[in-house]
């Protein structure tokens, strides 16, 4: 019984911090890859190489940054967030941005010049004329969306460094999973590796329904 | 007759290639204008410049006598008086009652005087049965149908038609025609530019024609002239169908 509170303790805290990541990554990361991607400016192909580059963005980095941010001697320091969901958050969210960003501005991108002139051309002022294609890239929008959430919740590095694993505090199904290899158990780190799987695919699932459903 | 859309001086080029060269027309308030020519002569480019989707490189382009320039806020206002229809229908992602509806939202109408207007154009269109669904799923004619209806709903004083009824059958040519003369029809003020390269569209459709020819104006006469008794050479061989290109 301890067991399995626990073990739901530990899934809903995944969730939590993955989820909350995901939409904080997707409220930034859809709007500037719309910016980025229906404007033109100079340097933008140089902006867009940056941003594709940061998809290989390493997890632990974004845990250090974080680290050295939020820690006693860091520059936010006195805001004692570090080893708590919300510095996990932040690290993952660093992680989102970026592949969220870019897949956002390949998707506008890639809607039809066409249908851009036609919203255009029926008076659609420059604000107007983003937020119609951004919902004509409704289906890449979701997607990068889905592959932000799949990269945090699998994502290990990070949430150990700056979560630390605290038992009832910051232990996700990541991090748990570590430590009950470590310690032999490996029929529970399978358990819950089994646990984990059926979460992402669930949240997959979802989104995926979402993204198939008609426009109307 | 007063000059609604006057072009002077026009040039614009993608890159090496000259798409209009110092082009200077005027189309009047009340009249159907044609441009004829070749595939690649600059036609639709033209009509985007018209339209202020595309930015001259030189030149000037007025609408109602006063000079608009593509890049300035004014642009989208004068939009809002424009409708256009491509070639390849348009639709958006969403359902015929809400692409019907899109225009009208951009200008800020009211939900009630929306639903009026859109259901009774949704009727005139022979579309309403199918109003809950994707545009997407509408045939080819259909939806260039929608495309015209969409263009129009906000009763723009200018249409602009971009080979507008090229890739369809003769059924829904007819019936685009006539949606194009009841447009014209409804008020006197209201002014048509085609797009062709159907020399038997612009017979029946046009007032004025001009004929394009590798960016360049090379003749605007009005219809029996152009037809009857062109003045340059490649309008003359243009109109028998003996022009090479």
């Amino acid at each position: 019984m301890v067991i399995d509170s626990a073990l739901v303790q530990v899934t809903l805290l995944s969730l939590y911090v993955s989820g909350v990541a995901t939409i904080i990554g997707s409220a930034i990361g859809i709007p500037l890859g719309a910016l980025i991607g229906l404007s033109e400016f100079g340097g933008k192909s140089v902006v867009k190489t940056i941003t594709y580059t940061l998809y290989g963005f390493p997890p632990v980095l974004a845990g250090l940054f974080v680290y050295y941010l939020f820690s006693r001697s860091g520059a936010f320091g006195f805001l004692g967030i570090l080893f708590t969901p919300t510095a996990m958050i932040l690290a993952e969210t660093l992680l989102v941005i970026p592949l969220v960003t870019g897949i956002t501005i390949t998707s506008v991108s890639e809607v039809d010049k066409s249908v851009k002139d036609t919203v255009r051309s029926m008076g659609a002022s420059h604000r107007q004329g983003v937020l119609t294609v951004m919902r004509e890239a409704w289906v890449g929008l979701v997607m990068a969306a889905m592959i932000g959430f799949g990269r945090v919740i699998a994502e290990v590095g990070a949430a150990y460094l700056v979560g630390g694993n605290i038992e009832g505090e910051t232990r996700v199904l990541t991090t748990a999973i570590m430590l009950e290899t470590r310690m032999g158990h490996f029929g529970w780190a399978m358990a819950l590796g089994g646990v984990l799987l059926a979460v992402a695919l669930s949240v997959f699932l979802f989104l995926r329904l979402l993204q198939e459903k008609e426009m109307l | 007759m007063r000059a609604k859309i006057e072009l002077e001086g026009i040039n614009k080029r993608f890159g090496d290639v000259v798409a209009v060269r110092d082009v200077s027309l005027s189309v009047n308030e009340g009249e159907v204008f044609g441009i004829l020519g070749p595939s690649g002569a600059g036609k639709s480019t033209l009509l985007k410049l018209v339209d202020l989707l595309e930015a001259p490189d030189s030149g000037s382009i007025k609408v109602d006598g006063k000079r608009v320039d593509a890049r300035s806020g004014a642009a989208c206002e004068t939009r809002k008086h424009i409708g256009m229809v491509l070639q390849k229908p348009v639709v958006l992602n969403r359902s015929v009652w809400n692409n019907l509806a899109f225009p009208l939202r951009l200008r800020g109408w009211n939900e009630d005087k929306i639903e009026e207007k859109v259901e009774s154009e949704l009727r005139k269109l022979g579309l309403h049965e199918r109003r809950g669904k994707n545009a997407r799923t509408l045939s080819g004619g259909e939806m260039q149908r929608l495309c015209f209806a969409r263009a129009t709903i906000h009763d723009p004083s200018i249409l602009l038609l971009d080979e507008f009824a090229a890739n369809l059958d003769p059924a829904n040519v007819v019936l685009l025609e006539n949606q194009v003369r009841r447009y014209m029809s409804e008020k006197g003020e209201r002014t048509v530019m085609i797009v062709t390269h159907n020399l038997f569209q612009a017979k029946r459709m046009c007032d004025r024609i001009a004929l394009m020819w590798n960016g360049d104006i090379i003749e605007v006469a009005d219809r029996e002239r152009f037809f009857g008794d062109p003045v340059d050479q490649r309008t003359s061989a243009f109109v028998k169908g003996e022009l090479v290109y």
